[in-house]
């Protein structure tokens, strides 16, 4: 009975020593990946920034209003985000290839997963990063225009532009990415709807005078103010 | 004869410019649906150069931006026999018109280059442009713009008018100061509409300038006369009497804005090396008065300028942040405080307003097109106190005090260059 027991534990014994023999290569070559990869996203990170700080990638961001939004939030430049993100990316990439060299099932199919989702994941960003630049232009060029034809509330008319364009580039990210695809559409629908019909309702009703000197000023000739615009700047 | 432009030029115009051969004059003319006004500016084109040079071979080119009203045919069918017995004026040589459309639309940097480019392959010794909204053109404009350069060797003739005291404000207090200040020559109307030049003039402008067939702004006129003063060519002015365009109602201050100091600031960059050694200015040559000023009784709503400027003020403080420096900024929203009998915009905050709004420009702060248009509501704030200043003002007031912001740009020229090699 004893020699049975002492058996069995050894045989026990070998198989988990023969399974970790087995098993010391893939994490030998799993800690090269990670170490590997490390260095690979550290030089991505680092050429990265050098490059981004070559065109001037702040200057960019700062006119999308990224950098405003980063600095509210105490975090670093846009250029330095950047940076850190793709340093992650590379980095959990490796780190991940490894995991899926140790051949643990169920992990090696998050890792696909993961390879899957980073190109969404990029385009998603480009399209926030871009779409950021130009809620930043357009809302700026309608303050502008605003200011200058003298219309009402020209603060209100491009934060409202803005916001739109804001609501329909995340609609567009969170669709790429996949997340929460429906609630996103419908609060989509819901939310441009509802602020079409507030602008409706709003000019309808509450500037009907305000709708009706415009529309005079704009197409009776003979109700033309006198203004600056008789004097000719040239 | 070289077909350099052979691309650009239509085939149907080229055959009809072989057919002219060498011209000594050419008189441009840009159009689009003028047929109210066209056949008697023509008449008037072809009576100034009957009186003015009847020996010369002359030839009207005509480029049209698309008009619908027959302008181009109301050109080519001014026959010069319709006026030869009321004027009893007779041509030596034959007097050609030609007509071709560059565009659908208007773009007259485009038509601009149409008629430079005829110009030099008809080898025109003096050109000039007219404009078809001229109401008031007289025969003699002709010889005005075009003796200095036919009989006296001028490059460049620029027009000086009877202006109102408060006409042309974007010129008096931007413009004619500001282009002085730099490029250190007194031209009353560095952009304008008429304007004589000579062949060579033409075909190095033609030649130099990078060609965008108007998709990326105006100003070419202006551009055209900053070109003459860089490559050194002869410039003078001519003094024409009052200007009257029958299109009255002036263009909208943006767009004057875009076409005037959006050109000027544009060619700040590349004529940096010039602008950056000039010291002080020089007056032009100008044949006739100088400039007249008109005194006549004008109502002008400058309640509505001041507020459009508050407003300005008010409302685009984000987009200032990133032009103007911060003292600056703080002392516009000081003025805007002040009650409407204190308001008063000071002639070195507006010269320093628009020197940090050039240096902004050329770094591209945000996009560049709203920059000109920030300029806008500021431009208001400083034409209202300029209309206060001058309202009671005699001609020779007004003139002084234009005299004293030009000397304001002038002295504080190098703040310009202090920013410009800063942003550097």
């Amino acid at each position: 009975m004893r020699e049975m027991i002492i058996s069995e534990l050894m045989q026990a014994l070998h198989e988990l020593a023969r399974a970790f023999a087995h098993f010391l290569p893939r994490l030998i070559v799993m800690l090269i990946l990670v170490f590997v990869g490390w260095v690979i996203a550290a030089v991505i990170r680092g050429l990265l920034r050098s490059i981004l700080r070559l065109i001037k990638f702040d200057k960019l961001s700062q006119n999308a209003g990224a950098s405003q939004l980063l600095t509210k939030a105490a975090l670093p430049s846009a250029t330095e985000m950047l940076s850190r993100f793709a340093f992650w990316v590379a980095w959990l990439g490796f780190i991940l290839l490894g995991v899926s060299v140790l051949g643990i099932m169920g992990l090696q199919e998050q890792v696909a997963r993961f390879f899957i989702f980073l190109p969404r994941l990029f385009v998603a960003m480009f399209i926030m990063f871009f779409g950021l630049l130009a809620a930043s232009f357009f809302s700026r060029a309608a303050l502008l225009a605003a200011v200058n034809a003298n219309v009402p509330s020209p603060r209100l008319l491009s934060l409202a532009l803005r916001s739109v364009i804001i609501v329909f580039v995340l609609s567009i990210a969170f669709e790429e990415l996949g997340l929460a695809e429906q609630t996103m559409l419908v609060a989509f629908g819901i939310g441009f709807g509802a602020l079409m019909l507030g602008l409706a309702i709003a000019f309808g009703m509450g500037g009907r005078d305000l709708a009706r000197r415009f529309l005079e000023k704009r197409f009776v000739r003979g109700k033309k103010d006198e203004n600056e615009d008789e004097l000719s700047p040239l | 004869m070289k077909l350099a432009e052979e691309s650009f030029l239509t085939d149907d115009f080229l055959r009809q410019l072989i057919n002219v051969g060498e011209v000594d004059i050419l008189v441009g003319l840009p159009t689009h649906n003028n047929a109210k006004t066209i056949g008697s500016i023509v008449h008037t084109i072809q009576s100034g150069i009957l009186r003015g040079f009847p020996r010369e071979r002359a030839v009207i080119i005509n480029a049209d931006g698309g008009s619908r009203d027959g302008t181009p045919e109301l050109v080519t069918g001014v026959s010069i026999d319709d006026m030869r017995p009321a004027s009893n004026l007779f041509a030596l040589r034959t007097l050609h018109s030609i007509s071709t459309r560059y565009a659908s639309s208007p773009v007259s940097e485009v038509a601009f280059r149409t008629i430079l480019a005829a110009a030099e392959l008809l080898r025109a010794k003096a050109c000039v442009i007219m404009s078809p909204e001229s109401a008031n053109i007289e025969p003699e404009w002709l010889s005005k713009f075009l003796s200095p350069i036919y009989r006296d060797g001028f490059d460049l003739v620029t027009p000086t008018y009877s202006r109102h005291k408060f006409e042309g404000l974007l010129i008096t207090n931007l413009l004619y100061p500001m282009t002085r200040a730099l490029y250190g020559l007194r031209i009353r109307e560095a952009y304008s509409s008429e304007f004589g030049f000579s062949g060579r003039l033409g075909t190095q402008f033609l030649g130099q300038n990078v060609w965008n067939d108007g998709t990326e702004g105006d100003g070419v006129e202006l551009r055209f006369t900053l070109a003459a003063i860089t490559g050194k060519f002869r410039v003078c002015q001519s003094f024409l009497g009052e200007r009257d365009h029958i299109e009255r109602r002036a263009a909208d201050l943006v767009p004057a804005l875009r076409q005037t100091v959006g050109a000027l600031f544009t060619a700040l960059e590349p004529d940096f090396p010039v602008w950056s050694v000039v010291n002080g200015s020089e007056p032009a040559p100008t044949t006739g008065a100088d400039q007249q000023v008109l005194l006549d009784p004008l109502r002008v709503n400058r309640k509505r300028l001041r507020e459009m400027f508050l407003t300005g003020v008010a409302e685009l403080e984000s987009v200032f942040q990133s032009i103007l420096s911060l003292s600056t900024l703080a002392e516009l929203q000081q003025i805007a405080r002040l009650p409407e009998d204190e308001f008063h915009y000071p002639a070195e905050l507006w010269v320093r307003t628009v020197y940090e709004f050039a240096a902004s420009y050329q770094k591209s702060v945000i996009s560049r097109d709203h920059i000109i248009q920030a300029l806008a509501p500021l431009f208001r704030g400083r034409a209202y106190t300029f209309l206060v200043e001058n309202r009671n003002a005699s001609a020779a007031d007004v003139e002084n005090n234009i005299e004293g912001l030009c000397l304001a740009f002038e002295r504080l020229k190098p703040y310009l260059l202090q920013m410009w090699k800063s942003r550097e």
